[in-house]
């Protein structure tokens, strides 16, 4: 028969190949100039959590009371110190590793779970869409501040049981997204004509879904990393998430908040803090919103 | 459980008995529930494949036309086991798919499908070659080779694989993705090809080079095509034998000249009436198909093209015709042209 002769070709030979989706989104990304600038914020950000503990300028735990709530620019301390006499500029800094952490981590968890469950339920359709969906809808019912609230409150205060409580919230529009996307996927021919050569779900999901559909979830889970800092925030102003005396943004706008009408522009900075974070992964996330938006 | 080879194993064996089924369809159903309400219960069915049956003989082509909505589609997606019959059976060379000799999976590499839609059945985001080879490697072939293959039927295809292999569908014109597309399903080496509206997306000159490609791949590749169209000259062109499907069921089949020069259904005679002509003297100044076809949920009763059929009597409303051999290789199902059917031509008035 004639088709035995079919593999043939050299595989050695080079062909040209035209630069892969991630290296055009990448391209046009790199020409966003406001983009651009986010990322570098949000790196410098995560750079400065990282290596807090090495370029704190002064002990962000040791106060002292005759040196209490200074306002910005006195000398030694440049943006102040708080209500117990600890550098401001330490506290903040320090501060960014549990505030990066409390709203990175949950939406990461989230992406996971979240992204299996609508994965699988746009794949599969039918019932167990049905069953999965509608089970996800039920904590739509609550508003995700409440929710997250209700859940640090019922399961008490501290650092895991906020994260739990925050990745509880971020499940369900994270899988409501990716689900979304899936269906839509899923209804294109290439899939049956990958059905038609005899791949198992499995297979398909993994070799032609999951290229077409983590680019836009994981934009979405980026845009959430902002709320969730800002939950995460809410959680420890109320006394739910991170306890005193750890330094977090949130955390310190409550306790700096009696302080309010005499050292306003001090009160101000962690909530500063929290408004550049939150804007430079908006951005960010919009940048590469616009920068996957292929007609491809 | 016979692996691909053996289910052809006739095939080099000699000569086989001339015209055998490679693909027997019979009482092929299916209905698709209306679902509605709180509970999802059906409250009606949409009888897309009503009944078919029919046979695919090796090395030819069978054409299928009708009207959009007519379960063209539809049979070919039961026919590819994309989605599952309600009844019937589909079998390859006599074995049963889906039974203890041929399992869906071989099936699948013994048939292949081309889709209308050249940009929506390819992967946007893997390259040319790589779509091509995604077949091959389920099927367990190393990557390596899946790879090769890929680039010599990208050869076979008229693309040259060096400039071709490594770009993306979206870089490609129409023509371009459809030839892809067909060296996508000839990567399997199946023996059967099911080409749903494969060129009707296409330009005509682009549609004619596409047709030429099918007819040298099918003397290359030795296969046998299902080609499903609404454009009847095409149609023509490409098969050995046409089916004419009408709600769901078969009107008409038979040899392609003999359905083309006499048809005896008044469904065929219509929709070839509607065919453009060449010759200026024979246009065709009034419609010979009006309206709609009848919603499928409610099928007419009697014949399901009474409602439209200028001959129709209380017979064809009543009883349904049967398909009955009204020639060689030619079968109809119309009263008109059963003699034992009792059809009586009524004059009709002006």
């Amino acid at each position: 028969m004639a088709v035995t002769s079919l593999d043939t070709a050299s595989i050695a030979e080079p062909v040209l190949r035209s630069p892969s989706y991630s290296a055009t989104v990448w391209r046009r990304f790199r020409r966003d100039k406001v983009a651009m600038i986010a990322g570098m914020v949000v790196l410098a950000l995560i750079l400065m959590a990282v290596f807090a503990p090495w370029i704190v300028p002064d002990d962000p735990y040791k106060g002292m009371s005759l040196r209490r709530l200074k306002p910005v620019g006195t000398p030694g301390f440049i943006l102040g110190t708080d209500e117990l006499g600890r550098d401001m500029l330490s506290r903040l800094i320090m501060g960014a590793r549990l505030s990066l952490f409390m709203g990175v981590t949950p939406v990461f968890i989230a992406l996971f779970i979240g992204g299996v469950i609508g994965i699988v339920a746009g794949y599969a359709g039918g019932w167990l869409n049905t069953i999965l969906m509608r089970t996800i809808d039920v904590f739509f019912a609550f508003p995700s501040v409440l929710l997250a609230i209700a859940l640090s409150g019922a399961l008490g205060a501290g650092i895991a049981n906020g994260l739990i409580s925050l990745t509880i919230v971020f499940v369900p529009p994270i899988a409501r997204i990716a689900e979304s996307v899936t269906t839509g996927i899923r209804a294109r021919d290439f899939i049956e004509a990958a059905r038609a050569s005899g791949a198992n779900a499995i297979t398909i999901i993994r070799q032609h879904v999951l290229g077409n559909v983590l680019g836009p979830i994981f934009v979405y889970a980026m845009s959430l990393i902002a709320v969730s800092m800002i939950l995460a925030s809410g959680l420890s102003f109320l006394g739910l998430g991170v306890k005193p005396p750890e330094p977090e943004w949130g955390l310190m706008l409550n306790t700096l908040r009696t302080a309010l009408y005499t050292q306003p522009l001090l009160c101000a900075l962690p909530g500063l803090m929290i408004f550049i974070t939150s804007i430079a992964f908006n951005m960010l996330t919009d940048g590469l919103r616009s920068a996957m938006d292929l007609k491809a | 459980m016979l692996t691909a080879n053996e289910i052809l194993e006739w095939d080099t064996e000699g000569t086989p008995a001339p015209a055998k089924p490679l693909l027997v369809v019979e009482g092929l159903v299916k209905h698709f529930p209306i679902r509605s309400g709180l509970f999802g219960r059906a409250t009606a069915h949409v009888r897309a494949v009503d009944g078919l049956t029919f046979a695919v003989n090796h090395g030819e082509t069978l054409g299928i036309v009708g009207e959009s909505g007519c379960g063209k589609s539809t049979a070919a997606r039961l026919m590819m086991q994309l989605i599952a019959p309600d009844r019937g059976t589909i079998q390859l060379n006599g074995h049963d798919v889906g039974g203890p000799e041929l399992s869906v999976k071989t099936y699948r590499s013994q048939v292949q499908m081309v889709f209308q839609d050249s940009y929506a059945s390819l992967n946007p985001r893997l390259t040319i070659e790589g779509s091509i080879a995604f077949g091959p490697t389920v099927h367990g072939l190393p990557h390596d080779e899946a790879i090769a293959r890929a680039r010599s039927l990208l050869d076979r295809v008229g693309l040259e694989p060096k400039r071709f292999a490594g770009r993306y569908p979206h870089e490609l014109s129409g023509g371009q993705r459809q030839r892809i597309n067909i060296a996508r399903a000839l990567a399997l080496q199946p023996k059967l090809l099911i080409l749903d509206e494969a060129v009707s997306a296409l330009d005509k000159s682009v549609e004619a080079q596409v047709l030429n490609l099918l007819l040298d791949l099918k003397d290359e590749f030795d296969l046998t095509y299902i080609f499903i169209s609404h454009d009847l000259e095409v149609v023509r062109f490409m098969s050995d034998r046409v089916m004419v499907m009408y709600l769901g069921r078969i009107a008409e089949i038979g040899a392609t000249e003999a359905l083309y020069g006499a048809s005896e259904h008044p469904y065929t005679r219509a929709l070839l009436g509607s065919m453009l002509s060449m010759d200026p003297d024979r246009r065709t100044m009034k419609a010979p198909l009006t309206g709609d076809p009848p919603n499928p949920i409610n099928p007419p009763p009697g014949c399901r093209f009474h409602t439209r059929c200028a001959s129709a009597t209380g017979l064809c409303r009543a009883i349904e015709p049967k398909l009955m051999s009204c020639g060689p290789d030619h079968e109809t199902a119309c009263h008109m042209a059963d003699p034992a059917s009792g059809y009586i031509a009524v004059e009709l008035r002006p």
